[in-house]
């Protein structure tokens, strides 16, 4: 087990650059998880710590040691393919011992650290099966095998569970909490799921074009967005955005006014010049709908009711553009239906309209 | 409506069927005629008209042909030329071929250009060039005169074949290995070779037949009988006086024998679907 360092790290592809200056520093057997949208350079980032893709600049350093040009058996880290990548003329046994064969460690020692792996993830019963003969849920199990038989000084994880079925994924979800919990390994993890990201995260890196966007814990990033595209890629379904218009102060508070009328009184806190535009983002489970908005509501109109079984999501419609909320419990709404939503003060995010950077 | 159904299914398997021996017949009937040649007495041949079957058969042919003539000697120099060919071929082409598939390299567009190039040139067209070369350097009449020539005919294809079953297989599974802790040359040798032996048996396969049949080359560049292979020694037969047909026919049966045995060597190699399981599925 060992603490990450990333210094500064650049990455191109012939004339394509692709990772711009990044720096992060993991502790010892922390969850790191990295997300971002597609193409963004998450991937390309972990192989460059694997040794599989070379370091254009910068420092990558492991347990105190520069690796940038060390092969990826010499920095001894283990990592989850996204394909599984299982060497398919092997057995299951044969693997998970690969790595162990190829370190010429002794048959006894190689055999216990492959039945105790096959217990842990309960491939037991498999162990003499081709990788053919397994269902992708049995492969993935093998996949995290073939890297927890191993003390590597990291686990690295692109997208692991991402071709499994939703329930398979819950379930493998809590299996790799437990076993960091169990190993306490220090972790990168790629992921696309946002459950995935703040369930297992000890912080989230959030990427964007090849840059960091923000670190933080997954509350950080969920309850204080450090910018507009943080904002808009944590949480599910997505922040909504309007864009406003600091007015004259009322009594040293700040007085947003959106464009199609809405008026926020007395931001706590926040001194703007007047007339600063902005781009005010609120959760769908902070708007309030119908009763519970209250006095001095404004009127929306219903677009679609989405019922999720806990709850629903409403989309309105505010003059033209539409927003969505999440509404706990049964929502009696039904398109076309007015209702009244009221924006909480407390609950808005601002974000600065030109660069997106928090303003509150 | 299930009478229909199952009526047409029925029907589309016949035609299928069918069409398939139709093909079978139309492929395997030369061969049946080689073989029917090659045991009718040569007195039968001509007075007997167009048989299947002579009515009378014989081995004198083949006994001929084994105990009388230049042909086990032939056959000899024929299983060594295709042999190493096959190998060496194979060798190289496992090579070029995974490095065209798995690495960027400068000049890698000029490489391929170049060798679809020499896939081009209508082979007559180089035979003078060839055999002043090789005369020049002592390797004509010689057995590796004839490998070296049948090498560099088939590498070409060969890289391009073997180039295809690499791609074939997903790069994750290299990686895999050197993060396990395998050298690159240890996850070629450990978790590719075995996973392209079907490759690597097609083209073996490929090569030797291609060496065993060869005539143009062999014709030109060798005039010695002792290191004559057998498509030239097929021609012996053809006299000035006439063509002795059933000992021609019986020499090519013979012939038949070594590709067949080696097919069936290497058969087992070439199923498909080794690769399955590697990834999510
Ligand atoms: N071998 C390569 N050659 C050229 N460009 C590449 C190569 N690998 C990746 N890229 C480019 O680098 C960028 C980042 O790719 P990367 O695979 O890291 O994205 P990602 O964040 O993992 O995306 P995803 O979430 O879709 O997996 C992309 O624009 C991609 O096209
Ligand atoms: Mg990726």
């Amino acid at each position: 087990m060992a603490a990450i360092d990333i210094r500064a790290v650049d990455k191109s592809f012939q004339k394509l650059k692709v990772l711009h200056s990044v720096d992060l520093s993991i502790d010892k057997g922390e969850f790191i998880v990295l997300v971002g949208p597609s193409g963004c350079g998450k991937s390309t980032l972990l192989r460059m710590i694997a040794g599989l893709e070379e370091v254009t600049g910068g420092e990558i350093v492991i347990g105190g040691k520069r690796v940038n040009d060390l092969p990826p058996k010499e920095r001894n880290l283990a990592m989850v393919f996204q394909s599984y990548a299982l060497y398919p003329h092997m057995t299951v046994a044969g693997n998970m011992s690969y790595s162990l064969r190829l370190r010429k460690i002794a048959k006894e020692k190689i055999a216990t650290a492959v039945a105790g792996a096959a217990d842990i993830l309960g491939l037991a019963p498999l162990v003499e099966r081709r990788p053919r003969q397994l269902s992708g849920g049995q492969r993935q199990r093998v996949a995290m095998g073939r890297a927890i038989v191993r003390e590597p000084q990291a686990f690295l994880w692109d997208e692991p569970l991402s071709n499994l079925d939703a329930r398979l994924r819950e379930q493998m979800r809590a299996e790799i909490k437990k076993l960091h919990r169990r190993l306490g390994a220090t972790s990168i993890y790629v992921t696309h799921d946002q459950i995935e990201a703040m369930t297992l995260a000890d912080r989230i890196v959030a990427m964007e074009a090849g840059t960091i966007q923000q670190i933080g814990s997954p509350e950080d990033l969920y309850e204080r967005p450090a910018n507009r595209f943080v904002a808009g890629f944590i949480g599910s379904p997505a922040m909504n955005f309007l864009d406003a218009q600091a007015a004259p102060a009322n009594a040293g508070h700040a007085r947003l006014v959106t464009e199609d009328g809405l008026t926020f009184e007395a931001i706590p806190g926040l001194e703007l010049p007047s007339s600063r535009q902005l781009t005010i983002g609120i959760r769908p489970e902070h708007v309030l709908l119908g009763e519970a908005a209250g006095e001095g509501a404004k009127e929306a109109t219903v677009d679609l009711v989405e019922p999720t079984g806990m709850g629903a999501i409403v989309h309105f419609r505010f003059a033209d553009i539409s927003h969505q909320a999440y509404h706990l419990g049964r929502a009696s709404w039904r398109a076309g239906d007015s209702v009244k939503v009221a924006l909480p003060t407390e609950r808005l995010h601002l974000f600065d309209a030109t660069d997106g950077r928090r303003l509150n | 409506m299930t009478v229909t159904m199952s009526r047409k299914r029925f029907a589309a398997t016949l035609a299928h069927r069918l069409a398939v021996l139709a093909f079978i017949v139309v492929a395997l009937f030369p061969l049946f005629w080689l073989l029917k040649v090659s045991v009718t007495p040569t007195k039968l041949l001509y007075s007997e008209g167009v048989r299947m079957w002579p009515s009378e058969t014989t081995w004198a042919h083949y006994a001929f042909v084994i105990e009388n003539s230049d042909f086990p000697l032939f056959f000899r120099n024929s299983l060594i030329v295709s042999l190493s060919t096959a190998l060496i071929v194979t060798l190289v082409a496992a090579g070029a071929g995974y490095a065209m598939s798995r690495f960027a390299f400068r000049g890698k567009m000029w490489l391929v250009g170049l060798l679809l190039v020499t896939q081009m040139f209508p082979l007559v067209m180089l035979i003078a060039p060839i055999f002043k070369i090789l005369s020049s350097i002592g390797l004509t009449n010689s057995l590796s005169g004839l490998v070296l020539v049948y090498t560099a005919f088939n590498v070409p294809f060969a890289v391009f074949l073997m180039q295809s079953f690499f791609d074939s297989i997903p790069k994750d599974l290299e990686e895999a290995a050197m993060i396990d802790g395998a050298t690159r040359f240890m996850a070629f040798r450990q978790i590719i070779v075995p996973l392209t032996l079907p490759g690597m048996a097609a083209t073996l396969g490929f090569v030797f037949t291609a060496a065993w049949s060869e005539l143009l080359f062999a014709l030109m560049l060798i005039s010695k009988t002792d290191a004559s292979t057998f498509p030239v020694g097929l021609l012996g037969f053809v006299s000035k006086f006439g063509v002795d047909f059933g000992q021609m026919m019986a020499a090519g049966v013979l012939a038949l024998i070594p590709a067949v045995l080696f097919f069936l060597l290497i058969q087992r190699f070439l199923v498909k679907g080794l690769t399955a399981g590697a990834v999510k599925g």
